[in-house]
């Protein structure tokens, strides 16, 4: 029977079947950041253990930093704690850092992709769920746990049982104004926030297919947020044109030698899956949550569902919405454009394009955060900042930011935000925020209007899209 | 890591689906640099009010309900990878988290902490909640040889999985570093081996 490209990826990778146990995977690039670094640096030197394959880590200041100033030593003393600290390891043992001020820094999940860090066919963890996104090169890439990061220092590997295996199929066109976002969310929406859990996920068919690196990273980003430990995409001409060229790729004979080998990846057609679901594009439209957890989505025309369950209330609750609630036309002071889901060039364009000319509505407070150093390097080059600044809307420098509020960047109790983030968790944006997960089009229509709007209905500013 | 076998204790309900790592230990207490001291601030944002009064109705808070054990809601510790969340609740003082259903980082994460997750059914799930809601000082047997767990003086009694390594860990107290360190020949072999 044939291969699934995560078949192909593990196989490679196995160092040992442990009898009756898990297996020892070997990974390829392991990225770390200042939040969940420090306590494996120091199981490491509890134990005098030496770093293992110091070269295969990547270090960057990515989850607590503050998006203003960022040449000015950080105000919050434990923030500042923690990336003195991560300095401080990185130097002791080596390993390359991006921190703040380096050109190369940026959230963790933007800059190994566009450094091309991140390559087709290889096994990548990080101490963050979102690791999930470069399997949108169709690499196997996860989050791990602390103690799991002190484990790839020892040796360069994990235990890890083989999970199964799940494909999503989306075939079809899409509408004009949806976009990778309104995609997953719609998915996690039918599916349910734990459907992925025990899995790892192949997204497959002509809508991924035609989608840009951008779009396939924002995709797979967010398989986390269906319990999916990873998702991936098989490798093709656009991510080898992706990779090719930049800064860490294979170059040259190198870079021949890996494709002829990627392009040996993508799933075999007598193969397999544990599970298998198949949706169709022209049933997608633009997406909004409604609730606290990424699977309580719905079409922005929709009403919340009526459904009686403790859970369920306790979340509208939260969210101070009802039960057949439109948020439709709903007043919205809050917009966030920023995070590893939604942060590289390709949202920004999009966001850029539908403001052409348009002004930032007066009630509307709003962040925007580009991914890394390069993306707002890139964002300037092109003019965009230009174009947002003219529309009243201030550009910061690059982190996390909103998405999980660590630093300054907070959404103040009991008000909305359109947020491009991944979770809508309670308090994820600050104490008593409440988040309203959507694209970077919906965000910056809502930013626009002061309201949440139905851009699918606005023609003709879409022509990009 | 603490050695576990078996265990008999009270435990605290907390009969709600889909708690995420955030409401477990909120990102902003996630500055520390070591494991210490998390258990204060587990489930900060329901245990305390805006005003960082006392929320009365939080179960926490309730010293009817105590133990060793916390009895949740499906789907527990979704969202973030982060290990903070089971330091917090082993801090505090719990060994066992017993759901219908767990999120795999963070079942990975507690077995790596010595905090034991047991999966049951869902209808068992809602028998223990019941039973402890209606009695509180009811105990719950835990028995990892024998994987079983079981609500004592009652007829409630499920048997649950779990990988043969990570009991085996459990038991003597092992962890993963010192296996995999142990493992460094074959490792190295590995990568003297690989030609892509």
């Amino acid at each position: 029977m044939g291969k699934t490209l995560f078949d192909k990826v593990w196989d490679q990778h196995v160092v040992h079947q442990v009898d009756n146990g898990p297996q020892i995977l070997y990974i390829d690039k392991h990225l770390i950041h200042e939040v969940t670094s420090p306590q494996a640096f120091d199981e490491l030197e509890q134990r005098n253990i030496p770093l293992f394959r110091k070269d295969q880590i990547v270090a960057t200041a990515d989850h607590n930093v503050p998006t203003k100033d960022q040449h000015l030593p950080i105000q919050d003393l434990l923030s500042k704690k923690q990336v003195e600290m991560l300095s401080k390891n990185c130097q002791k043992h080596n390993v390359t850092l991006y921190g703040l001020g380096h050109p190369y820094q940026g959230i963790v999940h933007v800059i190994a992709p566009e450094l091309g860090i991140t390559q087709p066919g290889m096994t990548m963890v990080c101490g963050d769920s979102h690791t999930s996104t470069h399997g949108a090169f169709g690499t196997i890439a996860f989050g791990i746990g602390t103690s799991q990061v002190a484990q790839v220092f020892a040796s360069q590997c994990l235990l890890m049982s083989k999970p199964k295996s799940m494909r999503i199929s989306v075939n079809g066109k899409l509408k004009k104004g949806v976009l990778p976002k309104d995609v997953i969310l719609y998915i996690i929406a039918q599916l349910g926030t734990n459907s992925g859990t025990g899995y790892f996920v192949e997204y497959a068919g002509d809508v991924f297919e035609n989608m840009s690196m951008e779009g396939r990273m924002t995709v797979c980003n967010m398989s986390i947020e269906m319990g999916a430990r990873g998702g991936m995409i098989a490798p093709d001409e656009t991510t080898y044109a992706y990779v090719k060229g930049r800064e860490f790729a294979p170059k040259g004979e190198e870079f021949d030698k890996k494709v002829a080998y990627w392009k040996t990846l993508p799933t075999d057609p007598d193969a397999s899956f544990d599970k298998e679901y198949n949706f169709d594009a022209s049933e997608i439209e633009p997406m909004v949550t409604y609730g606290t957890n990424p699977g309580m989505g719905m079409k922005i025309t929709d009403s919340i569902p009526e459904k009686n369950d403790v859970s369920f209330e306790k979340s509208l609750d939260y969210m101070g919405l009802k039960k057949g609630e439109k948020l439709l036309g709903k007043p919205i002071n809050y917009v966030f454009i920023g995070s590893c889901t939604n942060s590289r060039i390709e949202d920004f364009r999009i966001a850029a394009n539908y403001i052409k000319g348009k002004q930032k509505a007066a009630n509307v407070n709003a962040l925007i955060v580009p991914g890394s150093q390069q993306v707002a390097k890139q964002i300037k080059d092109e003019g965009i900042q230009e174009a947002f600044e003219a529309a009243g809307f201030e550009i910061r420098q690059s982190g996390c930011s909103a998405c999980l509020g660590m630093n300054e960047d907070k959404i103040p109790a009991g008000e909305y935000c359109v947020s491009t983030s991944n979770r809508n968790f309670e308090g994820r944006q600050g104490q008593g925020a409440r988040t309203i997960l959507a694209s970077p089009l919906v965000a910056v229509a809502t930013a626009i209007a002061g309201k949440i709007v139905d851009v699918s209905q606005e023609k003709e500013e879409l022509e990009l899209v | 890591m603490e050695k576990f076998k078996t265990l008999t204790t009270t435990a605290v309900p907390l009969p709600i689906e889909n708690i995420d790592t955030d409401q477990i230990i909120p990102a902003r207490f996630l500055k520390a640099t070591s494991k210490l001291g998390f258990g204060e601030n587990l489930f900060r944002d329901w245990r305390y009010n805006s005003d960082s009064s006392v929320n009365k109705d939080f179960v926490l808070n309730d010293t009817t309900f105590g133990g060793q054990i916390l009895v949740a809601g499906d789907n527990f510790g979704c969202g973030s990878s982060r290990e903070h969340a089971a330091w917090a609740l082993a801090d505090y003082g719990f060994k066992v988290i017993v759901s219908s259903y767990f999120a795999d980082i963070f079942k990975g994460n507690a077995l790596n902490n010595g905090l034991v997750p047991i999966q049951v059914s869902p209808e068992v799930l809602k028998n223990m909640l019941t039973h402890i809601q209606n009695d509180p000082s009811a105990e719950l047997i835990v028995n990892l040889e024998e994987q079983y767990i079981a609500l004592k003086d009652t007829d409630i009694k499920e048997s649950f999985e779990i990988d043969a390594y990570k009991k085996m860990c459990l038991i003597n107290g092992y962890d993963d570093i010192d296996f995999l360190v142990s493992n460094k020949d074959k490792i190295e072999a590995f990568e003297a081996s690989r030609t892509i």
